[in-house]
């Protein structure tokens, strides 16, 4: 584990870096989106980049890692990919729906001290 | 036999994904834990059994991984579309709306696949379904043109997703 450096081979170590790169900048852009972005709205739409493309970018590179250097294929990576694929979008329709009810809320309480 | 078959193994896709995952979480292929992914493969179906609602069949599973390659592509696509957007718009000059999008399709399965698909794609979020109405909410970062969004996610999402069920 010590020398693990020395035994990656160049075109491997390009890749990872390459992805891990991807990864880190995608991230970062999606926690900015959060601070530029005006409303509740458009801030949802800010991290899905980081679950997407972000995480997915890292965990590829995690993967061309531990396959190069341990001489088998490790993919349990995958599952990562598959349990967000199945859990990150149920969280951003409960966080929309929400959201969605907040306003509409909001809008009869308006409506009523109007009155 | 085919009786026992499926009372043993009622969702034969379930089981079979079950061992993959114990498999590759423990990430070995030793007897033990090919023993204990069967069990579990086995048992969590049938404990599981009450909780499950009854789902129409993959039918065209070579058109389902079509549709999960394009999603694929589109996902990467829009994460750019969206980061460009974050690092080089004027935030006012977003256009962030909701749009409403009629649907041909009301099978549940299908209905649950395109909601994972259109949420993992930066740049939209499933809002609400109106099933009286079968009419789509969704909520899109920067609209453009709202013919262009129904007419992509009725021919390129819903029409494969309908095959897929079929």
């Amino acid at each position: 584990m010590m020398n693990m450096a020395n035994d990656i081979p160049n075109w491997a170590a390009a890749l990872v870096i390459f992805f891990l790169l991807l990864g880190s900048v995608i991230i970062v852009i999606g926690t900015l989106g959060l601070l530029r972005l005006r409303d509740f709205f458009q801030r949802i739409h800010g991290p899905a980049i980081t679950i997407t493309l972000g995480t997915g970018a890292i965990l590829f590179a995690s993967m061309i890692l531990f396959t190069s250097t341990s001489q088998r294929l490790v993919i349990h990576e995958l599952l990562i990919t598959a349990f967000v694929f199945l859990t990150a979008p149920l969280g951003a329709m409960m966080v929309m729906r929400a959201a969605v009810y907040r306003v509409r809320r909001q809008k009869q309480i308006d409506d009523l001290n109007e009155k | 036999m085919r009786t026992m078959l499926k009372s043993w193994l009622p969702s034969p896709w379930l089981s079979g994904c079950l061992f993959a995952i114990w498999l590759l979480l423990n990430q070995s292929l030793a007897l033990g834990q090919v023993l204990l992914g069967v069990l579990l493969a086995i048992a969590i179906p049938l404990l599981t059994a009450p909780l499950r609602l009854e789902f129409s069949p993959v039918t065209r599973p070579i058109a389902l991984f079509r549709l999960l390659s394009y999603a694929l592509v589109e996902i990467v696509r829009s994460s750019f579309n969206v980061s460009k957007i974050i690092l080089f718009s004027k935030t006012k000059n977003v256009n962030s709306q909701f749009i409403i999008i009629p649907l041909d399709m009301d099978n549940p399965a299908g209905l649950a696949l395109l909601s994972c698909l259109i949420n993992s794609t930066p740049g939209t979020v499933w809002v609400e379904y109106f099933s009286d109405r079968r009419e789509l909410s969704l909520h899109v970062f920067d609209l453009h043109d709202e013919n262009w969004w129904i007419d992509t996610i009725k021919n390129k999402y819903e029409k494969p997703i309908m095959a897929v069920f079929e």
